[in-house]
């Protein structure tokens, strides 16, 4: 494919470009604490927290893994029910007329202000995680779903009426496919949010004990003015966002990559 | 001839309150390939849509002769390509015969003999982003032709390809008509490619639409590329644009 020669040299920028701000970055911040002097209780330098790290990376990672398991079930549910309840709004209207409001009244209400109801009324922690989780990550899956939906070539419309397509062959072969590129965009945002709402939700409920999300070690290093590790702690769920953001990113393209403009290499 | 179908008293009114159809009275013959040639919004695309049942008409009636045409029956070629851009050409081809529920054993041989009739043989893999505008239409017309329609409606099939592509395409529609014998209604606003293609121009009238003339284009066939240059060609072609002066003077 042409811009494949181009394409190398992009990929190595990509890459080479942001290690190097980052590294500037980095080498600035240690070299400002240690000459100024600040305590390693009010702002770390890198390798103080690089040092936590490698001391107790692992018991933090547990806990990555207990929060990530959280925001996972969470955006799968959100794939799974968004998009269905997006396919009954578009196939009804009056069903969208009457329920789309409420969709929007559950996202513009703050999940921190949600979240205690939530942890009270439901009583199994994980399930009431996973409900606060799901509440702030469905909704970009429904809104793109929906507007994708309704997104289809009036002349492919006509087209299938020629033909006495049925409604099912309808959405089968001409909205779901339409719809499709918004789908795997509202994903995206989508598992963003999940990481998000199932950390938001772990502050509000405070769990320790064995199933420990890592909104808690955070917590708890701080009450222990371990500011390190509430860094490092930090540091991996940065992470963790960043690498759902990608797998999400290389579905997408793999599913778009023969049709949409968003999957396509760039030609010049 | 013997008619297909025939337009009586046929009007529009859109819900809006623009009226694109004057009472329009046509009728198709068998075997026959019609242009509809006029200024842009003269209702000649609404015409070919009341004929393929696609916008109902407020007044009148379209009468079909052998009973009303069901699902694939008709072949409807849009202005754009149309295409569904995550298909390969040969499931784009497919979709009518897919919508019909026909058996994919029996559809592939009809799909691959549609995709070889419009010169696209060995591009039924690629997708519609890899191929070029006329390639496109190519594909589009192959869509329409799989069912075997009774009729093949192109609504300006061709008006935003350049020259070169469109004479082709006009060669090649034109010497698969001459041997398939199909009846064709074609939308246009080019004097000189209905002239080439028909065997009948209507000439209509800016809007609201309604025939203004028509003339029989007595051009023997095989008609070849080298037509557009003889002068009897040249001769039909003003007798229509003088045709198409007086329904715009009108």
């Amino acid at each position: 494919m042409a811009g494949q020669s181009n394409g190398n040299g992009e990929r190595v920028f990509r890459i080479a470009a942001p290690a190097v701000v980052g590294a500037i970055v980095l080498a600035l911040w240690e070299a400002l604490i240690r000459h100024y002097e600040v305590p390693v209780y009010i702002l770390p330098g890198p390798v103080a927290i690089g040092e936590t790290f490698w001391q107790d990376g692992g018991s933090l990672f547990a806990s990555l893994l207990v929060t990530l398991r959280t925001a996972l079930v969470a955006l799968a549910a959100a794939a799974i029910i968004g998009a269905l309840l997006a396919i009954l709004l578009a196939e009804w209207r009056w069903l969208e007329l009457s329920v789309f409001p409420y969709a929007v009244a559950l996202q513009v209400t703050p999940i921190v202000a949600i979240a205690p109801l939530i942890i009270i009324l439901v009583n199994d922690t994980f399930l009431s995680l996973l409900i606060c989780a799901w509440i702030v990550s469905f909704f970009p899956v429904l809104s793109n779903t929906t507007f994708g939906l309704k997104s289809v070539d009036p002349n492919l419309d006509d087209l299938f009426r020629l033909y006495g397509a049925t409604r099912l062959q309808r959405l089968a072969y001409l909205r779901l496919p339409t719809a499709l590129p918004h789908y795997l965009g509202g994903l995206r945002i989508s598992g963003g949010l999940a990481l998000i709402g199932a950390v938001v939700a772990e502050f509000v409920a405070s769990t320790g004990g064995s199933e420990t999300g890592i909104a808690w070690r955070i917590q708890e290093a701080g009450y222990r003015l371990q500011i390190p590790r509430m860094f490092a702690a930090l540091l991996l769920l940065a992470a963790a966002g960043i690498v759902l953001f990608l797998v999400l990113t290389w579905i997408s393209n793999r599913l778009l990559r023969h049709w949409h403009e968003s999957a396509l290499p760039k030609e010049r | 001839m013997q008619k297909l179908v025939s337009l009586d008293g046929v009007e529009k009114i859109y819900p809006n309150g623009t009226r694109a159809l004057g009472s329009v009275a046509l009728s198709v013959g068998q075997g026959e390939f019609l242009s509809l040639l006029g200024p842009s919004g003269c209702g000649k695309s609404t015409l070919l849509r009341i004929l393929a049942g696609l916008v109902p008409p407020s007044a009148g009636a379209v009468s079909w002769i052998g009973g009303a045409p069901k699902a694939g029956e008709i072949g409807f070629v849009f202005q754009e390509p149309t295409l569904l851009p995550w298909a390969n050409v040969f499931d784009n081809v497919r979709l009518p015969l897919r919508l019909a529920g026909a058996p994919p054993h029996e559809a592939r041989s009809r799909i691959e003999e549609a995709i070889e009739l419009v010169g696209l043989g060995g591009f039924a893999g690629a997708y519609p982003r890899e191929l070029s505008g006329g390639m496109r239409m190519r594909v589009s017309i192959a869509r329409a032709l799989v069912t075997h329609p009774r009729i093949l409606l192109l609504d300006e099939p061709f008006a935003a390809l350049d020259e070169i592509t469109r004479f082709k395409l006009n060669d090649d529609l034109l010497a698969l008509w001459e041997s398939q014998h199909w009846t064709v209604v074609f939308v246009t606003h080019s004097v000189f490619e209905s002239v080439f293609l028909s065997s009948r121009v209507v000439v209509m009238s800016p809007r609201p639409g309604s025939i203004a003339a028509e003339r029989a284009v007595d051009l023997p066939h095989p008609r070849i590329a080298g037509l557009r240059t003889d002068p009897a060609y040249a001769d039909r072609c003003r007798q229509v644009s003088d045709l198409l002066a007086g329904a715009m003077a009108a």
